[in-house]
Formats: C-alpha cells, structure tokens, sequence
C-alpha cells in the first residue's frame, strides 16, 4: 500500500515538474507575475512529493517488504538496520530516486530563499530545474521503476554486495549527489542567463554560492569514497583513476574552475560567457556521469548494446541538455561583452591561468575516461585498448605542476593589475619552504623516486605561500599581535576558505607523494605464533580466532607489531564470508600515526595439508597516507568557513541587489602618491 | 554475471566487479631475488587483468592475473629483459593487456590531444595578452576617460608633480598618470562609479584653480 502511494506521488512529481517546466517560462517571456510565481508553488509540492515517494521506498527497506523487486535484490531481512537504510541507495532505481529527490529539494531551495532574484530570471531558473528534473523522473518511471512488486513476495531477500555493508559506503553517496546535482543550480542560472540576455555581478553572486555549496559536498564525498576504498580494498590503494571515479572526478575539476570564474565575474565584472560555458560543461559532466555509471556502457560496451533501454534514455537526455544548452550559449553569449579590462599579471590573470589549466586537466581527464569506449564502439569492438592509470599519471601530473604553482601566486596579485615583483618579494618564504622540503626529503629518504622530493617542494611552496598571503592579510608578524588579531576577527569569511582550501591541498599533495612513493610491503604466509621482519618492522600472528557477525562469519587475526624490538600495537584484521552474496570482504587493521599508516590484512587460509595452519599476511607501511584525507578535511572545512560568509549567504540575498554596486568599487580616490 | 547496479557504482563499480577485494600477489609467487621481483612488481602495475575492469595484475585476484604474474616472473627468470616481458604479454593478450596504451595509430588521438589543447590554450593566452596590449595601447578599454575626468587626471598629475620631488622625471609623470587612470576607470553599470567621479571633479577643480 505504501509503495503505491510512493507510486503515485512519483507520477504526480512528474505532472508537477511538466506545469514547472513550462508555465514560469511562458510567464517570464510574456512578463505576467501570475504564471511565474507558479513554479515556486510547483517547486516545492515537487520536493515534498519526492520526499514522499523516497519515505515510502525507505519503509519498503526498513521493513523489508520483499515483494518490491529492488528490497528483494538489494536487502535482507538479516541486515543491519544502518544498511537497510543505506540500501535504498545503494541500487539504480533508488539512487536515481535520490538523483531526483535532491535536484528538487535544491530547486524549492530557490523557491523558498530566492524571494530576492528579479522574478523573471528566478522562474527561468526553476523551469530549466524543471526539465532536468522531468527528464530524470520520466527516466526512473519507464525504465527504472523503484516501486515494481513482485508476485508472490519471496520470503526474503538476496541481500547488498557486502561491501556495501561499511559506514564508509552508506554515506558518500547522498553527500555526492548533492555535489554533483547541486551542480545543476549553476547551470540553471547560467541557461536562465542566456534567456534573459544578462549576466552581471548580481548573477555572479547568486551563482556562487551554490556553486560553492556543490564544490564542498562533491569534495567530501569523493575523498569519504575514496577512504572507503582505501581501508575495505585491503591492500592500501586510494585512487585508480577508474572511469567510475572520473565520472565524480569530472564535475570537480570543471567546478573548482567555475568556482573560480565566478569570482571574476562577481567581483570584476569580467569572462562572462566563459563562465557560462563552464557552468554548462559542470553540469553536462554531472550527467556524462551519471550516464556512464547508470546505463552500464562501463561494464561492457557490448552489454549496453545489447540492453539500450536505459543508457539510450540518459544519452538522450545528455544530448538533448547538452546540445540546447551549447546551442543556446552559441547563438547568446556573442552578445555578452566582458566588462572589466585586466593585465595578464593581476589576480583575474591568475584565475584566468587556473580556469585554463583545470579545464586542460578536465578534458585530458574525460579523454582517458572515454577513449576505449569510443574507440571500441566505432571499431566494433575490433579495437580495444585500456586507458589505466599510467596514462592518467603521465598526462595530469604535469599539467598539476603549473596550476600549484601559481596557486602561490594568484591570491598576492592585486585586481586588474598585479605587480609581479611584489608578489614574489611575499613568496620569498615559500620558495626557501620548498627548497628546504625538498632537501630534508632527499637526505631523509635517499633512495626513493627521483620525482618525490620535488612534490614534496611543491607541496611546501604551495603550504607556505598560503600561509604567508594569509599572514600578509592580518599582518602577522609585521604589526602588534592585538593588531593582527583585529584584522584576523575581520577577516572575511570567503578569504580565510579560499586559503583553508588551497592549503587542504597543499596538505593532501604531502599525503599522495608520501603514499605513491614510499610505500613497503610484505606479503607472506604466517601460522598462529610465527614472526616476519620486513619493511623497518617485527610482524607476529598472534592468533586466528573465528566468530559470527549478524550476517557474517569472520577469521579474526591478531597481528603484533614491533619496531626496534618496541611493542607497537596489536592490530585486528578480519575476513569475513557473507553467505547470502557467497562473498568474503576483509577488513584491514589500521594504526594511524599522524606520519605513516601501519595496514594488515589477513588473507587466505592456505589449501594444502601442510599449509592448512597458515594465512596469507600482507602487512603495509603507507607514510603519509592520513594527509590525503586530513587535506581534503580541510578543503571541506575552508568551502564551509566560506559558504557561511553572510555575503555569501543562500538566504541572505537581500543585500545582493545594494551590494552590488559597492563591491565593484573602484578606488576612486586618487593613489597616494608613490612612496618611491 | 549480475550487473552491480548499487552506488559502489558511482565510486568503485570497476573494482568490485570480481566481487572480492583486491588481495593480489600471493606469497609464493614471490621470487627468491628481490631485484627480479621488484622488476615483476613494476611490469605487473602497467599490464591489466584482462577478465577485469581496470585493474592491474598488480591489483586482482582473478586467477588468470595470477596466471598472467606467474608468466611475468617466469619470463623474467628466464632472462627476458622489461620490454621482452611486456612484448611477451602482448603477443599473447593484445594491446589490450597494456594499461599505459602504446602510441600507435589507433591511440594517436588519445596521446596527441593533451599536448595539442595545451599549446591550444597557451596560443590563446597570447593571443589574449595580445589583445591586451593593444586595447591598452590603443586606449579603446572598455572605460575610456570621460572629458570631465581627463581634466580632473590633468590637473591631479600636475599637483602630484608639484607636490613630489623638485623636476619629478617624465617618466614619473607617465607613470602618476597610468596609475591615476587605472583608479578613475568608471564602473561598467555607471552609477555608482560616476556619481563619485562627480564628486571628485568638485574638488579637483577647486584644485586647479589653485594649481
């Protein structure tokens, strides 16, 4: 019964997304303020109906109503209940429902906070929200039903991948689709934009902030996934540069772009179609992904000839979205002339060098990641190759150089025109960092890769040279500390994330080096009581224990580390079997230092007589590794500090109409005269 | 096998398509000689499982990836230099098997791109500074000086110069100039910039008189 409810109110959200569509449209082209204040109306009865349609799938899991065909496939009834929970999205048709649930839940948001935006472009908004969200339901009605029953119910379910079964996975996944569906807010306004002919500072502002939201839940959602693998893959690996990953990967890197444009466009008045068109490429990546992740083209190329239905149906929406929207900014943004003019050396020089270098390493990204495909289905799977990751390691890293690089320098450049002189005078300090960094790292780790010790510089350069263009604006050191501590209260909020984030990454590039470089393992067989040295450490099996979990049986392994003859932990590795999914996971001991994880797994039981009281161990030593998340905790952290900027404020967009003027202005005062 | 259609897709589909986590190198696939195996271990990171999605023989527990390091190690011991190893391998399983794909004419557009969009985007950085120098050269900006405030620029260098060191040297003078023009530049919306230029004209004029 709930499940029908859940049906109907799908099919009503439907209905509502078509009115939404259509008639702010019509009444923002014809200037009548009846029909366009319908899509607020429209927008949030939208919401609550997904919201309803999601409870009602939700209850289908909690309570294990096994004749709805996606509880059957994806749950059990002897599941916890945190991953019943989680199991709602952790299908198709439940996470395309959530897809959908969060795409309307950010267009009520504009209904309910953008009582501010000049009508019309606030009901263009919401009727592109509308067709995007049209497209995605009528997707999950006809191809993807997540309310389909069975008949008779089965008596119990075939359970999740196991996993799955891990907080690491239950989480990133509504923390990415908000990222990567909040992406379509800057797309929306950057469509609405195009209709109306105008893109000013006021647009500037009201894109950012959502632009920033989406940046900061993609950032913690891709590094939340990529821990996950890290500790639940079992040998220590975080990144694989896997098309799945790119498919998240993509919209971050247009979004950290268009984040950055923004800014010019808000603050400078200036590369006003380009961030047009990066708000439409963002986006268009958000729903490349979701194609190559939803219509199973990943897994065989062949396979979704076979089976078209739903990978047609998104291709289809992909082109059509794509298509207009890049048709639509052709015949347009010609007409949108950039305001400001700027020398190459100033701080919109500098975002113009990012917006270039990100954009070189988005594409050469989405290159990699569609090549095979491409390749293999021109050929007719006559030609294939793979695309792993040391292609993506030769073609990124090198474009990374010059973007850290600059990232030291952009912040110290003054609008309009910077002085190169006086920049490099602040990063005086960060070059010595470097130097030394990569110095110590070469005395310190001698036979290492010839490449480390230089990222390790670069991720010094990057680390100081923020540190220093902060400690420049509260003039730290150079005045009294009640004086710095002034300006640091004054600080806004927006500038102190802009250097959080930047050093997040300073941080996470000291974590990949470390990782990618120093890495040593040792892989052998141990029975209960032996001993193994390797890798700067003692490894003792202490013991094999088993035991049962609530759907599980587990081999739980003991390991005792020693260094130097000094005890250092005892840690706990397990193995587990999932009878349902007839699947083993492990589940690796980790001891975190702030320097250097110390990974064990515990593998198989040996098969032959003689070795029928031996495991497999595989013991890691990861230096560094906690950085990488440490960093992307600190991005997160810096998105927020400047997502609750007032200025910034989604619903504080009252004082956008009068603020306007008053950040644009120019120093019109006339220049001290030069001290020189 | 059953299309894992769960969110791991979104991150890690390709990964858990074996259904097990990657648990790879097996102790007694380890070579005696440290030096030959860290070559093993090299070579395997850049051949992929063929049954996989993306995942290095490095990485995979499939059996035909512990066939196919067995293989490597085999060809090692036997004396096969890195590149005979590699070439061994591809002779059997394709150029599929190659994780770093070779450059040949079916990659040519995959190796070619990055390197091609870069020089793309460097040609239109100069192209922009270009532009650039010429509208600054030119003085077409998009705010050029109204007459009111050309006059009001006139008359700040003259006091500027008056005020400065006794015979400030041309070069001073053009320099006051840019960078007083470069602070005068009116907003794009205009109002607010010139009601403050009006305001500054004001008191530039009084100025002049005294001047």
């Amino acid at each position: 019964m709930i499940a029908e409810i859940g049906q109907y109110v799908l099919i009503a959200a439907l209905v509502l997304a078509a009115i939404q569509a259509v008639v702010p449209l019509w009444g923002a082209a014809r200037g009548e303020a009846g029909l366009m204040a319908v899509g607020d109306r429209t927008a949030i009865a939208q919401a609550a109906a997904l919201l309803i349609a999601f409870a009602a799938l939700t209850h289908g899991f909690v309570t294990s109503d096994f004749s709805l065909q996606i509880v059957f496939q994806n749950s059990h009834s002897l599941k916890p209940m945190l991953y019943k929970v989680s199991g709602v999205w952790g299908n198709h048709e439940g996470s395309m429902l959530l897809w959908v649930l969060v795409l309307a839940l950010f267009s009520a948001a504009v209904a309910v906070f953008g009582r501010n935006l000049p009508p019309t472009l606030k009901a263009r908004v919401l009727s592109i929200q509308a067709m995007i969200g049209f497209a995605f339901i009528a997707f999950i009605i006809f191809t993807s039903n997540p309310f389909a029953r069975l008949s008779p119910a089965p008596l119990d379910g075939t359970g999740l991948n196991p996993l799955l079964q891990d907080p690491g996975l239950a989480f990133p996944p509504p923390l990415l689709y908000l990222g990567y569906v909040g992406f379509s807010m800057a797309f929306s306004f950057a469509i609405a934009a195009l209709i109306e002919g105008r893109v000013d500072a006021a647009w500037g502002r009201w894109v950012r902030p959502w632009t920033l939201a989406a940046w900061t839940f993609l950032t913690g959602g891709i590094a939340l996934g990529s821990w996950w693998a890290y500790y639940e893959l079992g040998w220590g690996g975080w990144w694989f540069w896997d098309p799945v990953e790119n498919a998240s990967f993509m919209p971050w890197l247009f979004g950290t772009a268009l984040l950055h444009s923004s800014i010019v466009v808000e603050k400078r008045d200036a590369l006003k179609s380009w961030t047009i068109l990066l708000a439409i490429l963002t986006f268009s990546m958000s729903l490349l992904g979701t194609f190559l992740v939803r219509s199973g083209v990943l897994t065989s190329v062949h396979a979704f000839a076979t089976d078209p239905e739903r990978g047609v149906f998104i291709l289809a929406i992909l082109a059509i979205a794509i298509g207009g929207a890049l048709t639509l900014f052709a015949v347009r943004a010609p007409g949108m002339k950039g305001g400001g003019l700027f020398a190459p050396v100033s701080r919109e020089g500098a975002l113009v060098a990012n917006n270039m270098l990100l954009t070189l390493a988005a594409a050469t990204v989405l290159l990699g990641t569609l090549y095979p495909l491409i390749l293999e289905a021109l050929s007719g799977g006559e030609s294939r190759v793979s695309v792993g990751p040391p292609f993506f390691n030769a073609t990124f890293g090198p474009i990374m150089v010059p973007l850290v690089l600059l990232m030291a320098l952009g912040p110290l450049m003054a609008w309009k025109r910077g002085n190169l002189r006086t920049a490099s005078r602040k990063l005086v300090p960060a070059a010595i960092a470097a130097l030394l960094a990569i110095g110590v790292t070469f005395l310190a780790v001698p036979d290492g890769p010839g490449l480390a010790p230089f990222a390790m510089g670069l991720a010094a350069w990057l680390g100081a040279g923020t540190i220093a263009e902060w400690g420049g604006r509260i003039k730290l050191f150079t005045s009294s500390p009640t004086v710095s501590l002034r300006r640091l209260s004054g600080q806004p909020r927006s500038a102190s994330g802009m250097s959080l984030a930047h050093l997040g990454l300073a941080i996470m590039i000291v974590g990949i080096t470390g990782s990618s470089a120093w890495r040593t393992e040792l892989v052998t067989t141990l029975s209960p009581g032996q001993t193994v040295e390797g890798a700067g450490y003692a490894v003792t099996l202490e013991s094999v224990t088993e035991g049962r979990g609530p759907n599980y049986s587990f081999e739980r392994g003991a390991l005792r580390i020693e260094e130097n003859g000094e005890f250092v932990t005892t840690m706990f590795t397990e193995r587990r079997f999932f009878p349902v999914a007839n699947q083993t996971t492990t589940e690796a001991g980790i001891r975190t230092t702030l320097l250097s994880d110390l990974y064990g797994v515990i593998g198989e039981r040996g098969r032959t007589p003689e070795t029928a009281n031996a495991w497999t161990v595989r013991f890691f030593v990861n230096p560094l590794v906690p950085w990488i998340w440490l960093g992307a905790l600190v991005m997160v952290f810096g998105g927020l500090l400047s997502l609750s900027d007032r200025r910034h404020r989604v619903g504080a967009p009252r004082r956008a109409a009068n603020a306007v003027p008053t950040t644009n202005k120019p120093p019109t005062q006339p220049m001290p005269a030069p001290a020189e | 096998m059953k299309q894992i259609s769960a969110f791991l897709a979104i991150m890690m589909l390709v990964l858990l398509a074996g259904g097990t986590p990657s648990l790879a190198v097996e102790p007694d696939e380890v070579l005696a000689d440290p030096i030959l195996e860290s070559r093993a271990r090299e070579i395997s990171t850049e051949l992929r499982c063929v049954v996989c999605q993306n995942q290095s023989i490095d990485d995979s527990d499939a059996d035909i990836a512990r066939d196919m390091r067995l293989l490597v190690r085999e060809r090692l011991v036997a004396g096969d230099d890195d590149e005979e190893v590699v070439n061994y391998l591809v002779a059997r399983y394709g150029d599929f098997v190659l994780l770093r794909p070779p450059f040949q004419q079916n990659t040519l557009a995959l190796w070619l791109a990055p390197p091609i969009m870069a020089v793309v985007i460097a040609t239109l950085a100069v192209l922009f500074y270009q532009n650039y120098q010429q509208r600054r050269l030119a003085g077409t900006g998009p705010d050029p000086l109204s007459p009111s405030d050309r006059a009001e620029l006139d008359a700040l260098v003259d006091r500027i110069g008056s005020t400065s060191p006794p015979n400030p040297s041309n070069r001073q003078r053009s320099r006051f100039r840019s960078e007083i023009e470069e602070g005068m530049k009116p907003l794009p919306e205009g109002d607010d910039g010139a009601s403050q230029s009006d305001n500054a004209n004001t008191d530039s004029s009084g100025n002049q008189r005294q001047s």
